[in-house]
């Protein structure tokens, strides 16, 4: 039986308080793990962890967080991402709202595109399929 | 010298486990001078005999070609403290490990005597997370000597590995 949207999203957020040692309530759906929650790079692969335990999943490397892209000079130019890289992205992470990226794609801002809304709906697109 | 807080390895599982121990003694200046006149054994050094035993094995599992660093301390607990003339127990065991890191669930004992009587009694837990630094997401270059696992490390760890007979592939 499919999960639902509000199943996968209470677990998330069991999941971060307990990674990043935050309280629950501020734990919103529009919250930015890196900027609101404090999320440093480590905790991303904590994060990975305990989803794939939790919900019984595997994450490939590259596939929640495509950082291979970030290295590929035909998809970053003077540290903004090119239009190809946006369209690589995109092809790989239908689960993210990628629109504020696309208007200002400075790569220091990427992470800015992980709320606990992408984490859900890439945990949605995991485990119903 | 580099700083060990292991005396030994009594088991080696490799990718699973690892269990190392440390004699406590009041030869130890940090005894003396952690809390003067009532020696224990500090707890942020539990920790880092259990980052040891742990990143050892994290290590291993790589066959020690990933720079290998202590970069978060999830949980740690301690319920009781650990005097000189006791020995430490350090069980490390990988939840999971994959290209950029691993995590670790780490449960600290103590052996000692009871009214004469050998027993072995809980300490604390520890759980941590390592980085290949290497295939860090934050994207930052590092030395390509690796300065984790060097020389004067890996003839450290030839002796434990000779104890046990740890075969480590590659």
């Amino acid at each position: 039986m499919p999960m639902t949207q509000e199943e996968v999203y209470a677990k998330v957020k069991e999941v971060l308080t307990q990674a990043l040692a935050v309280d629950a309530e501020e734990v919103t759906p529009e919250a930015k793990l890196s900027e609101d929650l404090g999320a440093e790079s480590i905790d991303y692969l904590d994060i990975t962890f305990q989803l794939e335990k939790t919900f019984g999943i595997k994450i490939p490397k590259d596939e929640l967080l495509p950082q291979d892209l970030f290295s590929k000079p035909e998809f970053v130019s003077n540290g903004k991402m090119t239009a190809a890289g946006i369209a690589e992205l995109k092809s790989r992470m239908a689960f993210a709202d990628l629109s504020k990226f696309e208007a200002d794609p400075d790569v220091n801002k990427f992470r800015d595109v992980f709320t606990v809304d992408t984490l859900v709906k890439y945990v949605l697109s995991k485990v119903n399929g | 010298m580099r700083w060990i807080w292991i005396d030994r390895f009594e088991k080696f599982e490799l990718n699973v486990a690892a269990t190392a121990v440390k004699n406590v003694s009041l030869a130890e200046e940090h005894l003396h001078d952690h809390i003067p006149g009532f020696p224990v054994m500090p707890a942020s050094l539990m920790i880092e005999g259990m980052a040891q035993t742990a990143g050892i094995l994290v290590g291993a599992a790589r066959q020690f070609q990933e720079k290998v660093i202590l970069a978060k301390i999830g949980r740690a607990t301690f319920t009781r403290l650990v005097r000189p003339g006791e020995q430490l127990v350090y069980a490390a065991r990988i939840v999971n490990v994959n290209e950029t890191g691993a995590a670790i669930e780490g449960v600290i004992t103590v052996r000692t005597t009871v009214g004469g009587a050998a027993q072995e009694v809980p300490v604390g837990s520890v759980d941590m997370m390592f980085s290949h630094i290497d295939q860090n997401m934050s994207g930052m270059k590092f030395p390509d000597f690796n300065f984790v696992f060097n020389s004067q490390f890996m003839e450290l760890f030839e002796t434990y590995r000779r104890e046990l007979n740890i075969q480590i592939p590659g």
